[in-house]
């Protein structure tokens, strides 16, 4: 083999690579300073360790799983999710970019769950989530978001441990029509089902529930 | 107390009773309204007993391992179950749902006559049924302790339920005669835009740390081909009045016809009655609407069936 062919088998292999390792490096760099073209920094609103900010609504994302997180990103950037701070975002972040801070942010363990066990959970929500309510058609939301609520498969991500206020908030847009992005409408008919009540009372339990088994772990 | 004053007193009891019942009288209309409009076939009139009620004392206990057993059906892996599935995984709600062929209204129909096997069969003798073919697996003792905790479980669920009566809400609700014949092809279309994300593109289901979320619907893991579900018939009514999960009788019944043959014309384990040859067993035990034995995609169903791994039991 010549010294020439040599010299690009080298730079071919760099090349190859390169998008990984620079992939690793960027999806943290995202989450710290941003992208430079329009992204925030995520870490701002979600936290430094990706444990999110209760108080100002922003989730938690450390430990959701890559293939939610870059569904969620790329459904915002398309418009099928509506959230005014986060589309422009979203639309900023290239979709190599995605799916490396979403390697990033699946791959963090936080641990503010504890933070939230001071309160006993409700007993009406820990039925609703480990049970359903069938008389009205409402399954057990752990049979979709997996056990513990820790997330299955990639399309159901994990619920232990998000804040209460955040839930809340989503699934009051699924029943207004607000958040519709769900695959086959699967989430739209529960929360349709659910009363407002019932909503405070899982979200409620959810929160308290730990998350440290991250959600993607086979 | 005076007189007048006790009368008054009295007067106001039954006033406020007269309108304790006008109120639930018309909650009770509303109620029967809504579901009318939304799902006739679901109307049922029994409940079970909640879980709460279980009482604290050793029936209690029995029922409570009913129960689990019903619902965590996979800690008898190896033992008598030879597949992935739960009894729940079928009767859902842990058995309470009606028109998910509850247990509360099973429980009151045995002994009965089955032309399976063209005998009275007992609770015990049904339930081994299901370990044998939806479980694929072995069937445990009658008088062993697996069945006497189903048992119980069941008659508790069935408390108050009329012995003998025809319970409305018991079984699969059955679909009217497919419009067109149940078809494979349209059937791909629809596990493909409405099943796959929950089961798997291959049907397998789908595994969260060792244990099925969502259960195999063919394949080595799933129901055997003498089961009840390898019936398309059957399959089309548990499919439409239960699935997709939470999204309970949206797809038309055509739909679910076609799903039902696309899922029951993939291979799964044997039927436990095979004695070497798929079309003698096929004309001696499934003179019914399956599709065993039949050529789908090139390949005979049956032929290259998984074996029962509890079979030398
Ligand atoms: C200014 C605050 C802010 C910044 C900066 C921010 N986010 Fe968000 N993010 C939010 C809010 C608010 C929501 C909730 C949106 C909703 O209610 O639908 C959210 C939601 C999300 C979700 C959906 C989570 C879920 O569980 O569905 C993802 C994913 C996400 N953000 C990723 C990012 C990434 C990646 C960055 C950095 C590029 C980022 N965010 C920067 C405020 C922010
Ligand atoms: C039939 C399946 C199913 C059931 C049952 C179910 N969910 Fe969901 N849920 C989903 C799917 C699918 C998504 C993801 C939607 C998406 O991709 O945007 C979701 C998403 C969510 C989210 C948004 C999470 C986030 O990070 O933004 C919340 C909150 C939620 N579900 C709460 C619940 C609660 C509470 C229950 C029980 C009362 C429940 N779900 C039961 C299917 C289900
Ligand atoms: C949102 C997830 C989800 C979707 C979508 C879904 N299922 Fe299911 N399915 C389940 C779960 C969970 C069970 C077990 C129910 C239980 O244990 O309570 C189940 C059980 C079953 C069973 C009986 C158990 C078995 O493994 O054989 C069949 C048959 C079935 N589903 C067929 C279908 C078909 C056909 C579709 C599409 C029309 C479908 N399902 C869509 C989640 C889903
Ligand atoms: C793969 C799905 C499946 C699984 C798993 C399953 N069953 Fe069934 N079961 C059925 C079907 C189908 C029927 C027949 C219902 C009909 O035709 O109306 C049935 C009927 C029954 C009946 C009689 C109901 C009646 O009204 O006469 C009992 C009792 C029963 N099953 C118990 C169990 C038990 C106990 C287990 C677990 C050991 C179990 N089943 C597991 C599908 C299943």
């Amino acid at each position: 083999m010549g010294n020439s062919s040599k010299l690009r088998l080298l730079s071919l292999a760099i090349i190859l690579a390169l998008p990984t390792a620079a992939g690793a490096a960027t999806g943290k760099t995202i989450a710290a300073s941003g992208n430079g073209r329009g992204a925030a920094p995520c870490s701002s609103c979600h936290g430094a360790d990706g444990s999110g900010n209760a108080a100002a609504g922003y989730p938690r994302l450390a430990g959701l799983s890559q293939a939610y997180l870059v569904k969620q990103l790329h459904d915002f950037a398309d418009g099928r999710r509506n959230n005014a701070v986060m589309q422009p975002m979203a639309k900023a972040l290239s979709k190599q970019e995605i799916n490396s801070v979403a390697s990033y942010y699946s791959k963090l363990k936080s641990n503010s769950a504890d933070k939230s066990k001071e309160q006993a959970p409700p007993a009406l929500g820990k039925q609703l989530v480990l049970r359903g309510d069938w008389d009205k058609k409402i399954p057990a939301c752990v049979q979709c978001h997996g056990p513990g609520a820790r997330g299955a498969g990639s399309h159901f991500p994990a619920l232990a441990g998000q804040y209460a206020g955040y839930i809340e908030t989503q699934l009051e847009a699924w029943k207004s029509g607000q958040r519709s992005n769900d695959p086959d409408g699967l989430m739209k008919a529960v929360a349709e089902r659910l009363s407002s009540k019932q909503i405070k009372a899982a979200a409620a339990y959810l929160q308290s529930l730990p998350s440290h088994l991250p959600s993607h772990s086979k | 107390m005076s007189d007048s004053r006790h009368a008054r007193i009295t007067n106001a009891a039954t006033i406020l009773a007269a309108l304790v019942l006008i109120s639930t009288s018309v909650n009770a209309a509303e109620h029967a309204a809504t579901q009318a409009s939304t799902t006739p076939a679901s109307n049922s009139a029994f409940h079970p007993p909640s879980e709460q009620e279980i009482p604290n004392n050793a029936f209690g206990k029995m029922v409570k391992r009913g129960e689990d057993l019903f619902v965590n059906t996979q800690q008898l892996r190896g033992k008598y179950v030879g597949n992935g599935l739960n009894c729940a995984n079928c009767h859902i709600d842990r058995g309470r749902l009606a028109n998910s062929a509850p247990m509360w209204a099973a429980w009151v129909h045995y002994p009965a006559y089955r032309g399976k096997n063209h005998m009275v069969n007992t609770m015990a003798e049904r339930i081994q049924g299901c370990f044998r073919y939806s479980e694929n697996g072995a069937p445990p003792p009658a008088n062993g302790d697996v069945i006497k905790a189903l048992e119980t479980y069941f008659y508790w669920l069935a408390k108050g339920a009329p012995v003998g009566a025809k319970m409305k809400g018991r079984g699969y609700p059955k679909l009217s005669k497919a419009a067109e014949k149940p078809d494979f092809a349209r059937g791909k279309q629809v596990f493909k835009a409405h099943c796959a994300i929950c089961h798997g593109d291959n049907g397998h289901g789908t595994k969260q740390h060792g244990k099925y979320v969502f259960p195999p619907l063919w394949g080595k893991d799933s129901y055997n081909w003498g089961a009840g579900m390898h019936r398309v018939n059957t399959a089309a009514a548990f499919i439409h009045a239960n699935m997709p999960l939470g999204k309970p009788n949206s797809l038309s019944e055509q739909q679910a016809w076609d799903v039902a043959a696309y899922v029951n014309s993939h291979e799964r384990p044997q039927d436990p009655r095979f004695k070497g040859n798929v079309a003698q067993t096929k004309a001696k035990y499934h003179k019914h609407d399956c599709r065993y034995g039949n050529r789908v995609d090139g390949v005979t169903l049956g032929r290259k069936s998984y074996p029962n791994p509890l079979a030398h039991r």
